[in-house]
């Protein structure tokens, strides 16, 4: 009864991260599912990343308001939403990016096909990661540094696949112009989800030296 | 006549919740950690039962000191107290109502011809130098545990927060009760001996003279904090010690501790049942207490932002205020014995 408030705003936070470690895992299923060409699963994930983007918009309205409304963690109230946002950042590009792929269509040549999943991979396991992290910061901000390294090398990782997924494109000779371009743009999108995880993790990294003081 | 003599013990009561209340819940009022009202209800109620049911003990020590003998005396004695303060706030110089107190009863002593008793004297101004450094070696020592605390439990980030709003009250709770059983004696220990008070009986329970007295000293410590303090705490909060709600708690445990310890019959007692070196009774500066924790806490983080010049600035209250008091003390009882023609002591 004292801490039901608490207890609530917890489990709220808790819902949060499951939320966005689920969009993660309905993504890579969602990109496997493109290159299957099974376009009925593909729309079924694209339909759950919808739902839970949404869900996640809703929880993180609610903490942010409980957060203030009832004067919560006055010290550390700015960290947590800043924290919350920018992980809802990654929700949200992973979003964009399959509505995209729904909405353009974009021809993939079969030789490409594992080069993209692999990047996607490594988009999620950053993603993963940070969700981890974040898990951590609330309630053992000295493991935290166990995650957010791994976060940085994936994200490493997603950019060095990205860059010689362009290069393949670009030098390719069969492909024209306008095809290479959509590609990059994908690739693009895919990247930025690793790209966004580590925004977190920068964030993360100066939060917990400000809660080991 | 007494009421009017009382004023300036009730305003010194006055002074002291405006001010020393903020010591206790400035940081959780200022952090919004706990609403100023649920700190003012709280303040006052254990400030008034502080003061009431353990405020014996510091007043005794005063009483050795230099017993006050005439109703007028006591009034000159209190209000030479309160104007040295305000010269001294004014001046932005530290000052503690302990340190003005004492003062005020040298000089009444100067001017009566009675000795002073050097050994009660010695035993008051060693505590001033000894209760903030018991107050950093808790604060150093309860922050230490408390920083492990909340790693080995793995206590989540938002439970860790409603866990402190509830220490934060139940330690103010107990900061406030500490204060009122220190302090009163500054408000109202210089009246002891003159109080014109008799025991009531209510419902079974005695109420003695000097309880009354102390009554009235803590509601007027609880006008104080309703009246001024919250300026005060949001000062203390926001602007000059920037202090994490966590660590405001170990702070007012830590002061809280050293106040109850100067202040406690019954620890006293204790204490000497089991063999254990005894503290002195005596009423001590809750604002250099809580200046000792704080810096109990800096020597915690490695020493790193202690600013050594507010220590400076600390001891050499402890030698200005009483020095100030005890001349306006001097001076105010001729005034009032050959102008007033009241007389301020018996011989």
């Amino acid at each position: 009864m004292l801490f039901k408030k608490t207890k609530m705003l917890e489990r709220k936070m808790d819902e949060f991260l499951d939320v966005t470690s689920e969009t993660g895992l309905a993504f890579l299923e969602a990109i496997k599912n493109y290159f299957d060409n099974d376009q009925v699963k593909f729309n079924n994930h694209l339909e759950k990343i919808n739902d839970l983007e949404n869900r996640a918009d809703v929880l993180r309205r609610e903490i942010e308001s409980q957060l203030y409304t009832e004067t919560l963690i006055p010290e550390s109230r700015g960290d947590v939403l800043a924290l919350l946002e920018t992980t809802d950042n990654v929700t949200n590009q992973v979003k964009e990016t399959i509505l995209d792929f729904s909405i353009e269509a974009p021809v993939v040549p079969r030789d490409l096909h594992k080069d993209f999943i692999n990047l996607t991979e490594h988009s999620v396991n950053a993603m993963d990661e940070v969700v981890k992290a974040i898990r951590h910061f609330l309630r053992n901000p000295m493991a935290v540094r166990d995650y957010l390294h791994k976060v940085y090398y994936y994200e490493k990782e997603a950019d060095k696949v990205a860059e010689a997924l362009k290069r393949k494109i670009f030098r390719s000779e069969t492909l024209d112009l306008s095809t290479k371009s959509h590609l990059r743009f994908f690739i693009r999108h895919i990247d930025s989800v690793a790209d966004k995880a580590e925004d977190v993790a920068d964030r993360l990294t100066i939060y917990t030296i400000k809660r080991s003081i | 006549m007494f009421l009017l003599f009382l004023t300036s013990g009730l305003f010194l009561g006055w002074s002291l919740g405006a001010n020393d209340a903020s010591n206790i819940f400035g940081t959780a009022v200022g952090t919004r950690m706990v609403k100023f009202r649920t700190a003012a209800i709280i303040a006052s109620l254990f400030v008034i039962m502080g003061a009431t049911f353990s405020g014996a003990g510091t007043s005794n020590t005063l009483g050795k000191l230099g017993s006050v003998n005439q109703l007028a005396g006591a009034f000159i004695v209190a209000l030479a107290a309160a104007i040295s303060i305000f010269i001294m706030t004014r001046s932005g110089l530290p000052v503690s109502t302990s340190q003005a107190i004492v003062g005020g009863i040298i000089g009444w002593n100067i001017y009566s011809g009675t000795p002073t008793d050097i050994t009660t004297l010695t035993k008051i101004v060693s505590s001033w130098v000894s209760g903030p450094l018991l107050a950093a070696a808790f604060a150093f020592l309860i922050y230490k545990l408390f920083l492990a605390f909340p790693r080995l439990l793995r206590i989540h980030l938002f439970r860790l927060d409603a866990y402190t709003r509830m220490g934060l009250i139940t330690v103010g709770a107990f900061g406030a009760y500490s204060l009122g059983a220190n302090n009163i004696a500054n408000v109202m220990g210089v009246f002891v001996p003159v109080s014109p008070f008799h025991a009531i009986t209510v419902m079974g329970i005695t109420i003695s003279s000097t309880e009354q007295l102390f009554l009235l000293g803590g509601i007027s410590i609880a006008v104080g904090i309703f009246t001024y303090s919250q300026k005060v705490m949001t000062t203390v909060g926001e602007d000059v010690l920037k202090l994490t709600p966590q660590a405001a708690l170990v702070v007012v445990l830590a002061g809280a501790l050293v106040l109850f310890l100067f202040s406690s019959e019954s620890l006293e007692q204790w204490l000497i049942v089991h063999n254990l070196p005894t503290l002195p009774l005596v009423p001590i500066s809750s604002s250099q207490v809580i200046i000792g924790a704080i810096i109990g806490i800096g020597v915690a983080h490695g020493g790193r932002g202690i600013q050594y010049q507010v220590l400076g600035r600390i001891a050499s209250g402890w030698v200005l205020t009483p020095i100030i008091a005890a001349v306006i003390s001097f001076v105010a009882l001729f005034f009032m014995e050959n102008v007033f023609k009241q007389p301020v002591y018996l011989p």
